[in-house]
């Protein structure tokens, strides 16, 4: 690890650290605040007796059928979409202002047109993430370097074995850009959607616990939600950082 | 020329998107999705109404505030974690691990600390904020090339004279953007906030409006924050882009 | 040394449609010339000129507008002929393929037996001296070393005319000179017909049988030169007094048409890019 590593887990321990003497000491209400260590015990209990698996199944489904159709319809539109030059410059003000807009504010009109059900916390999830998805597609396939398609003439390939085994992969390492993107914002969007309205899931949890006044309760659902997104996105992060390493980051 | 077969199409697009909007609207029924008319004819006199304005001036309150406190932080912490090379490397990861967690679970703690106050909206908005502000400032700071820093002393520059003339105009359309983001965000964190638990805003407005099914009412006032969201967008986009033509 | 004609233009032109208004670019021609089996010949000229036009018509990219272009006696139409291997300017390595991965490519497309492609393959990595690279990714080489990939994927494929267009111009001086000696190595072993498209008159110096030097658009040989190497030179070559003079002859020819490439105010400027 380097020099900069470690500090920063010196640094982490230390703030953790911190906090569970603040706790300890008082300083920290614990009707505000439980010792980390106490959160740390509190969710492995949780986990042991069973009690959370249907509600982790349930909002890692819902995160995962979210992510599943941003990937395939962003990636869709996004292939349509660059083969229409036109099409493309009139929506390219939209995707500007796209993640400037509030769209989760949408939530509540969902639930008044779906219901309060599953779909309308999958709809919030792609509606948040497949935008990512069809602009990474787009980016791309704009960077697919215009000498491929000469290489693919000399080897006399066709239009789908260049599709496939030229254009496919130069464009990967963005397309598994937007695919990180996509996880990542459709896990804020739906843990976001539960906590403010669902019938169930983890994002609820954490809402009914506070409303119970259960901080025990609740400050372990919080850690669980925490290191599933932290470690799930690190682990994304990590591999997107290998691809775009070995693929190299090549000038235009 | 273009520029105007660019707006027609846009417009097309726009007009697309309300005609859905009825289709949706007729096959889902009036109650379940108001129409685009009924919408609009609610909306001119839902707007001037003193209950919008009360309640568009508490979320403005809590925004502005919030603003403040995110482009503060964001740009201080910002500045330090880009000239201390050290820090930065450190804090960086720290940082876009954060910028990338459901903050929502961390709005009962706030709630914990500061009650249904303005202030627990205004921090909960900033903890949105400062993170991209932070980031790009630092990006910003960093990426100066350092042709421009060698340039400054082989022209003599005072060290006043090298941050006002050089590293200022050099840095701006980077940190803009930060600021840009930043505003997005916040505005997002003050408005999840009022959704979750608050008296006041137009995040509990159209909470309320939801279990009344007062559908008209809420998307009249997603309409109205969609508006000013990408009118602002808009605005600092296009400031940005002046700065970084003239750099 | 002339051998038998390998490929030939006869009467070719080449032009651009005009794109959004603009007038048509006459890029190219008209054009007669014969490429004889096994030399190697180099065409310089000004940028603009249609240096890639010429080869990208010959390498059946590009259409000609009028005339003719033959290959082993075929009329070549709208697709690469058999035996003709291509090296753009460009880096046109897979990233996402090792070096041998690379090599492989168009042999593995061919459906080649596994043994055959491994011999081919290492043969040629060994060749261009990248036998230690081949689990290397392209992104962790230099540039010289991508073209170096390039070239070995062309070379397995054991092409009978290599075109290369501009293959080092984005490379620095000395590496360029290491790069031709490998060249001249590939040309020699092969038996290759080679075609080299450059903008550095020293590299067409140095590396050719015949040069022939283009003018400013519309591109038409000024002049073929003729240099009278020793099949086995190499780069050492630059040291001799005659390569001073072909040099010198060349920029003679082409000083004035690099001017006019220069300030070449014919052509509106979109209609010249649209044309690049």
């Amino acid at each position: 690890m380097t020099r900069a590593g470690w500090i920063r887990l010196l640094v982490i321990v230390a703030m953790i650290g911190a906090l569970e003497l603040a706790c300890r000491l008082n300083f920290i209400d614990h009707r505000v605040m439980i010792p980390p260590s106490q959160m740390a015990t509190a969710l492995i209990t949780m986990l042991a007796s069973g009690q959370l698996n249907d509600d982790i199944v349930r909002t890692l489904g819902v995160i995962a059928i979210a992510v599943a159709l941003s990937v395939v319809f962003g990636f869709a539109l996004g292939l349509i979409i660059h083969a229409l030059p036109r099409l493309r410059a009139a929506l390219d003000p939209f995707f500007a202002t796209y993640y400037a807009v509030p769209v989760f504010i949408f939530y509540p009109v969902m639930i008044a047109i779906f219901g309060l059900s599953l779909v309308p916390i999958v709809l919030m999830g792609v509606a948040t993430a497949i935008v990512a998805m069809i602009i990474a597609t787009l980016n791309g396939l704009d960077r697919i370097p215009r000498v491929l398609t000469k290489v693919a003439r000399v080897h006399r390939m066709g239009r789908l074995a260049t599709a496939l085994q030229l254009q496919l992969p130069a464009a990967a390492p963005y397309l598994f850009t937007g695919v990180k993107l996509s996880v990542s914002y459709a896990f804020i969007a739906v843990i976001a959607a539960e906590f403010i309205l669902a019938p169930a899931g983890l994002g609820r949890d954490i809402a009914n616990a506070y409303a119970d006044f259960n901080n025990r309760r609740m400050y372990a659902l919080m850690l669980l939600v925490l290191l599933i997104a932290t470690v799930v996105n690190a682990g994304l992060h990590a591999w997107d950082l290998r691809w775009a390493k070995r693929r190299g980051a090549r000038p235009s | 020329m273009t520029a105007m077969r660019r707006a027609i199409d846009t417009t097309i697009i726009v007009i697309a998107v309300v005609l859905i909007w009825q289709g949706l609207a007729r096959w889902v029924g009036d109650t379940a999705l108001p129409g685009p008319a009924p919408t609009f004819s609610y909306m001119t006199h839902f707007v001037p109404s003193a209950r919008f304005a009360e309640n568009a001036a508490a979320t403005a309150t809590a925004f502005a505030l919030a603003l403040l406190l995110a482009y503060g932080l964001g740009l201080a912490i910002g500045v330090w974690m880009g000239a201390q090379r050290l820090s930065g490397e450190v804090g960086e990861p720290i940082l876009i691990t954060l910028y990338s967690l459901p903050k929502i679970t961390l709005y009962p703690v706030i709630l914990l600390i500061f009650g249904l106050t303005l202030s627990g909206k205004v921090v909960f908005g900033a903890i949105h904020g400062i993170l991209p502000v932070a980031l790009l400032t630092m990006a910003a700071i960093r990426n100066i090339p350092l042709v421009y820093l060698k340039s400054a002393r082989t022209l003599r520059l005072s060290p006043w004279q090298a941050i006002w003339n050089v590293l200022l105009p050099a840095t701006i359309p980077e940190v803009l953007a930060g600021l840009r983001i930043g505003f997005t965000v916040t505005l997002l964190g003050v408005l999840l906030a009022e959704m979750f638990a608050s008296k006041d805003g137009l995040g509990f407005l159209i909470i309320n409006a939801m279990t009344l099914l007062q559908t008209k009412e809420m998307i009249t006032i997603a309409v109205v924050l969609f508006s000013f969201a990408a009118v602002a967008n808009a605005i600092l986009l296009w400031i940005e882009h002046r700065l970084h033509r003239r750099v | 040394m002339h051998g038998d004609v390998h490929a030939q233009f006869a009467g070719v032109t080449r032009v651009y449609p005009g794109a959004g208004g603009h007038a048509p670019v006459h890029a190219l021609g008209p054009i007669n010339v014969d490429l004889h089996k096994g030399e190697f010949f180099a065409v310089v000229g000004p940028s603009g000129c249609g240096k890639s036009t010429f080869l990208e018509v010959l390498a059946g990219l590009q259409q000609p507008t009028v005339g003719t272009v033959t290959f082993e006696g075929r009329a070549v139409a709208g697709e690469v002929p058999d035996g003709v291997g291509v090296v753009f300017q460009e880096d046109a390595s897979f990233p996402w393929l090792t070096v041998w991965g690379n090599a492989a490519f168009g042999l593995q497309r061919q459906g080649t037996a596994p043994a055959e492609v491994r011999r081919r393959v290492d043969d040629a990595l060994a060749f261009m001296g990248l036998k230690d690279f081949a689990k290397a990714y392209p992104s962790q080489l230099s540039g010289g070393m991508r073209q170096r990939v390039c070239i070995a994927r062309t070379l397995v494929l054991q092409p009978r005319l290599i075109l290369l267009d501009e293959p080092f111009g984005a490379l620095d001086a000395q590496t360029r000179l290491l790069m031709g000696d490998e060249v001249l190595k590939l040309w020699r072993t092969t038996g290759a017909t080679v075609l080299l498209i450059t903008h550095a008159l020293d590299e067409a110096a140095m590396l050719a049988d015949r040069v022939g030097a283009m003018s400013a658009r519309p591109g038409r040989f000024i002049e073929i030169i003729e240099t009278h190497w020793p099949r086995d030179r190499d780069s050492t070559i630059v040291a001799e007094p005659t390569f001073g003079e072909i040099t010198g002859r060349l920029w003679e020819r082409l000083r004035g048409e690099s001017l006019k490439a220069l300030g070449h105010s014919g052509q509106p400027p979109a209609a010249a890019l649209a044309a690049e």
